[in-house]
């Protein structure tokens, strides 16, 4: 380490710490405010006055809080992995592998309609005249207003379950950041390198597969990460918005209907984390594919 | 791929691959008799359209401009604000980042439910979730655009002996702009999307999402695509717009010189 | 005897790098006076660049002591004393090339008045009067860095600080700025420390050439110019000019053989 250096701790652990103390300190003045006009409510049916320190306690306590305080959140969280059986429905591992699947086929789908948009694009110009502004166009529709729509339609060529609709939305919102980036790849050579192709007598075929591809390969890797991003949110508000029986979006939904807000944060809470790993393995896994092709920079 | 793409080819290519589309779904429904509850022929999405244009017109301004845009500015308005206040500091800024980074990959959608128990079934459960939801991208663009500024640039405001409020009127917000309406753009798809899936967890009698799911139960399904096409057409407008007023405000932009 | 303009004694800075320190700096001693023209020549690493930025305040050196107009460098740069031209024009794209000159007066808070009447003059001064108007990147390379040459002239201040401003441009566009430098110090009586690489530009326009050498960065010759102040392209065929570029040539060469 270098004297007059910041060590990586200090510089930016230390940081995103302290950040991270002051949202939940905030969390816990603000759920101890919202929470309290409930405490106070009972406490005038019942005709007592309650002192400030049993009214913070009992706004950390309430079965059904406006807002859960942190550790609350944690052990609803703590309860519904660890000490359930995955196989039950209460489980957020069990929900949670129903939304990665959904997500893992999104992404999936997603992946290679994006590739084969950025080939038609760059390699026809019909293709690029024609798609290019509509592609454009998809991503500005709100995905969920049609959500419904497609899972009738799914339903009557025969998918049967819920799965193929929402990994069909998971897709929706995960094939753009890969198609620009492949776009963006695929046209990357610059002049000098195809002239050199050209010199070889090479052929179309050639020049995308010896040339193209290859160099499109780092922008690829690097969309991955946001598109991966993108079908979980997808999956997620595909859960939402086709009134799924399963998945976390699902217990969301659950939550809200039957009045049970721990459901709905304890959700929200594995799927940040489900996000989180996510993001966090193919982030890895980018690290590891981009080192093997000789780290070229993007 | 030498040749230059005419502005008659820009419009007309993907207008004919617009019509061909919807020209073959009218000619599929009508020849293979699908039934109009599974998949209404785009005339009739059209006869719909122009039938109920007083609902349509009421669910647009619940959803649209009560929901969505009152969010969209807020939230906007508060992630810029922040950004800027975070950036003074940078030791919280280094923390805030990787944060905010992280939120804005979140599916915050997710506490529509929440918002809807705690603002209500009107729309100010559906501007809460959307100001949510805008605000981290606009945060987090705002941010990188302040820090887009190469050394030499600050060195010339130094060598002015310029203040921080100087350099940052003069440098660094203009050269912020163009990540500030980036994420605008990522924001007004946001917005819309944060502003219907909210109505499907209470709503007034009136809004498009609430529409989409009475009309999806009833199997009217003309009236559904009807609000999907208004839907589509109001994200594709509030991007235009941005767009628009992006090319205008960073015309010197590389990217918008072209 | 007046006291130098530019007083450099003992000067040292030491960088703390991930390789260990970096000597950039040694025992530099220098004085600049009024009216001078000093260029600082030497290999890449030598410190040239590095010494610039410490009378600009923009570096700030372990040891040694640095005067500016009798001011620490840190107050000559509050006091606004140099104009800095840096090796890209680094013009702000948002801004017509008069907005860029303007851009110091609007910071040092001149008249509304006296700033365009400052904008006129010194892009008169640069041959560019009539570009006012136009944006940076509708300019070329060469005109761009006159543009911000009139930036840095455009508040007056009695010292130029130039840091290979002419580096990028192609030979046929350098000879002809290297002319317009010139003209533009023999009008205006500026003192100026000028960075190259190149001999023949130093030893044209220079009346003070300082040699540096690098590892660690120092200063192994000064030699003051006995051509005459008023140099026609040409005089770079005499006898005299070659004498001295092989004087330079030869300090260049001593630093790099030890």
């Amino acid at each position: 380490m270098i004297p007059g250096k910041p060590s990586t701790f200090t510089y930016s652990v230390l940081p995103v710490l302290t950040v991270v103390a002051v949202l939940v300190v905030v969390w816990y003045a603000a759920a101890i405010k919202m929470n309290s006009t409930w405490t106070y409510d009972q406490a005038a049916r019942a005709g007592t006055e309650p002192s400030f320190s049993e009214v913070v306690k009992d706004t950390m306590q309430q079965d059904r809080p406006l807002l859960p305080v942190p550790h609350q959140v944690a052990a609803e969280l703590w309860d519904t992995t660890v000490e359930k059986k995955i196989t039950s429905k209460r489980s957020m591992i069990y929900q949670g592998s129903i939304t990665l699947k959904t997500t893992l086929w999104g992404f999936a789908l997603g992946v290679v309609v994006g590739i084969a948009m950025a080939a038609l694009i760059v390699l026809s110009r019909v293709g690029r005249l024609s798609l290019m502004p509509w592609a454009i166009i998809s991503q500005t529709i709100p995905i969920v207003a049609l959500a419904p729509i497609i899972v009738v339609l799914s339903n009557a060529i025969g998918a049967g379950s819920l799965l193929v609709p929402k990994a069909i939305i998971a897709a929706y919102l995960s094939f753009f950041p890969v198609m620009v980036s492949m776009i963006k790849g695929l046209t990357s050579p610059d002049h000098m390198q195809l002239d050199l192709l050209r010199t070889y007598g090479a052929k179309r075929s050639a020049v995308f597969w010896k040339l193209r591809v290859p160099a499109s390969m780092p922008y690829f890797f690097a969309s991955l990460k946001v598109s991966i991003a993108a079908a979980f949110v997808g999956a997620v508000v595909g859960e939402l918005s086709t009134s799924a029986i399963s998945g976390l979006g699902a217990r969301m939904l659950i939550g809200s209907q039957f009045g049970e807000p721990m459901i709905m944060w304890a959700a929200l809470f594995a799927a940040a984390i489900l996000a989180a790993i996510l993001i966090f393995t193919v982030g890895a896994i980018e690290k590891i594919l981009r080192r093997a092709m000789g780290g070229q920079p993007v | 791929m030498t040749r230059v793409d005419t502005k008659f080819e820009r419009i007309a290519y993907p207008v004919g691959f617009g019509l061909l589309v919807l020209l073959l779904w009218e000619v599929a429904v009508m020849v293979f008799g699908i039934s109009p509850a599974l998949l209404p022929p785009p005339s009739a999405i059209g006869a719909a359209i122009f039938g109920s244009l007083p609902i349509l017109w009421g669910d647009w301004v619940q959803t649209v401009v009560k929901g969505a845009l009152n969010g969209l500015w807020m939230g906007s308005f508060a992630g810029i604000a922040v950004a800027l206040v975070i950036d003074r500091f940078a030791f919280l800024k280094r923390g805030l980042l990787p944060v905010a980074n992280f939120f804005a990959a979140l599916p915050i959608v997710g506490l529509a439910p929440i918002m809807v128990m705690w603002f209500g079934f009107d729309w100010h459960s559906k501007a809460a979730v959307v100001a949510i939801m805008v605000f981290f991208p606009m945060l987090v663009n705002t941010l990188g655009g302040l820090a887009d500024t190469d050394t030499m640039q600050r060195d010339l405001m130094r060598t002015y002996a310029a203040g921080h409020v100087a350099t940052l009127l003069k440098l660094r917000l203009p050269a912020a702009l163009p990540f500030v309406f980036n994420g605008l753009k990522i924001a007004v798809t946001l917005a819309l999307i944060g502003a219907i899936v909210a109505e499907y967890f209470g709503s007034p009698i009136r809004g498009m999402g609430f529409r989409i799911t009475t009309e999806m139960g009833r199997l009217a399904t003309d009236m559904v695509w009807a609000e999907i096409t208004i839907s589509a057409l109001t994200g594709t407008a509030l991007y235009g717009v941005v767009a628009l007023i992006e090319k205008r405000v960073t015309f010197w932009h590389p990217s918008q010189r072209g | 005897m007046t006291s130098p303009v530019i007083d450099v004694s003992g000067v040292d800075l030491t960088f703390q790098t991930n390789d260990g320190p970096i000597h950039a700096l040694k025992d530099v001693n220098l004085e600049i006076n009024k009216g001078d023209f000093v260029s600082f020549i030497g290999p890449s690493g030598c410190g040239k660049t590095t010494l610039l930025r410490c009378i600009a305040g923009l570096e700030t050196p372990t040891g040694g002591d640095l005067k500016v107009n009798g001011l620490s460098p840190e107050d000559a740069r509050k006091a606004r004393s140099y104009g800095y031209v840096f090796q890209a024009a680094g013009l702000y794209p948002w801004r017509t090339i008069g907005g860029n000159v303007k851009l110091p007066l609007e910071i040092m808070g001149f008249s509304k008045a006296e700033q365009a009447e400052r904008v006129r003059k010194v892009l008169e001064l640069v041959d560019l009067a009539g570009f006012e108007k136009k944006y940076p990147w509708q300019l070329s390379g060469g005109m761009q860095q006159r543009a911000s040459i009139a930036r840095a002239l455009a508040f007056d201040a009695d010292i130029l600080l130039m840091d290979e401003p002419f580096g990028a441009l192609d030979e046929i566009v350098r000879d002809h700025l290297n002319e317009q430098v010139l003209k533009l110090w023999a009008r205006t009586e500026k003192t100026i420390a000028f960075v190259t690489h190149s001999i023949p530009e130093a030893v044209y326009l220079s009346t003070k050439i300082v040699v540096m050498s690098p590892r660690p960065g120092r200063i192994t010759d000064i030699i003051d110019s006995p051509l005459p102040k008023d140099r026609p392209l040409n005089i770079r065929d005499s006898a005299e000019f070659i004498q001295i570029a092989h004087r330079v040539r030869d300090g260049l060469r001593a630093g790099h053989d030890e």
